[in-house]
């Protein structure tokens, strides 16, 4: 119990901090924060329901107004703004990332990984994120999508980081992959 | 490692804690009610009234969390002009900057230990579960301690990478910040558990002679 609980404390300081990594541009000039690879992190070394809770810590705390989002945002009018759908969207990102790596037991634990932060924090995130910004902004879903589309390739990378990642931590700390213990 | 509330002890910093969530919540409502430009506007300037009856550092801080959204709101108002809406535009980024201004405003006039306080109010149903209902608030107070030490881990990482190597560290460095930080986890757990666990404390036993 406390063991778990520290965890899932410990990895929502950890994407608070990764939001402090300045943002690399990449080719396109687009910006790639670290932030939503600890995401990705979080559901796939905590696994599903850990995962979305260290998230959820995160979100209370950008909701108490500490700037922990990259950029130094936060606060509620982060909650009120056209890319509320990609801060929410964290929550169902790092669960279906993390119940993927429980899922798929027979592979490689960094493939495993991979996979699941690509679906869940690529296909996932810009599903709940495109919702967001057709909720705020009045648009259909093409043009929504087409506002978020030049962050796919940094997204990209970001999955098979996380999934190096994790397989580093499954070398290192194989009893702190609670996606893949019991 | 601060929080973004202005310190002071304005009007607005008096008011109870839930009475300035609930009005929130009631103007989010309200706005999104509204589609004509003329009352949008006038929503906007009554907030924009809110944030100048505190003084010039409220009025910069605002426009600071406004910064990120306007470059949005600018695009899709130019782009509603260019498909022959511009009404549509201006209510839309009217409604958007209205309610961001608000929900920022109530983040800068509520300190954080009525927060923390709110939190733990809103979790007391979690006792019902065999939770205690501190564990929301204990987690965010772990939380706010352990930025500034993974932080500054991570700068150290940093340094000693760069007096191996000229490249950039890149996200190479994570790994190490996240094994430190599965050892950290350890510890914390045996200091949480020395002093008595997570779990809720059971009702004191009474002993003794009075």
């Amino acid at each position: 119990m406390e063991r778990n609980f520290t965890l899932v404390v410990l990895f929502a300081a950890l994407i608070a901090v990764l939001g402090l990594v300045p943002p690399i541009p990449l080719a396109s000039g687009v910006p790639v924060s670290a932030q939503s690879l600890g995401v990705m992190l979080a559901g796939a070394v905590l696994g599903s329901v850990r995962g979305a809770l260290a998230v959820l810590v995160v979100e209370i705390i950008v909701a108490l107004g500490l700037p922990v989002l990259a950029g130094g945002r936060g606060g509620l009018g982060v909650f009120a703004g056209p890319t509320v759908g990609f801060l929410v969207g964290w929550l169902p990102a790092a669960f279906v990332t993390g119940l993927i790596v429980e899922k798929l037991r027979g592979l490689h634990i960094g493939i495993a990984a991979g996979l699941g932060a690509a679906l869940g924090g690529i296909v996932v995130l810009y599903a709940c994120g495109t919702l967001g910004l057709m909720a705020v902004l009045g648009k259909g879903p093409v043009e929504a999508l087409m506002l978020s589309l030049p962050f796919v390739p940094g997204d990209l990378i970001k999955a098979a980081i996380a999934g190096w990642l994790t397989a580093t931590i499954a070398r290192y700390r194989p009893g702190a992959l609670l996606s893949r213990t019991r | 490692m601060l929080s973004l509330a202005l310190p002071g002890t304005s009007w607005a910093h008096r008011l109870p804690v839930g009475l300035k969530f609930g009005a929130l919540a009631a103007a989010m409502l309200g706005l999104t009610w509204l589609t004509a430009p003329l009352p949008l506007a006038a929503a906007l300037g009554a907030t924009a009234g809110l944030y100048v009856s505190l003084g010039r550092r409220a009025v910069a801080e605002g426009a600071r969390a406004l910064r990120p959204v306007l470059w949005i709101v600018a695009f899709i108002a130019s782009w509603q002009v260019w498909e022959g809406a511009p009404l549509l535009g201006l209510t839309l980024g009217l409604r958007i900057c209205t309610m961001v201004a608000l929900a920022t405003f109530v983040t800068l006039v509520t300190p954080l230990p009525d927060l923390i306080a709110l939190i733990e109010r809103l979790a007391r149903p979690l006792a019902r579960f065999g939770l205690s209902p501190r564990l929301p608030a204990l987690a965010v107070a772990l939380v706010l301690r352990f930025i500034p030490v993974l932080r500054g881990r991570m700068e150290l990482l940093a340094l000693s990478w760069r007096a191996r190597s000229r490249r950039r560290p890149g996200p190479r460095l994570i790994a190490p910040l996240a094994l430190s930080l599965l050892d950290d986890s350890d510890h914390l757990a045996d200091a949480l558990r020395a002093r008595g666990g997570l779990a809720p404390r059971p009702a004191q036993p009474t002993q003794g002679r009075d």
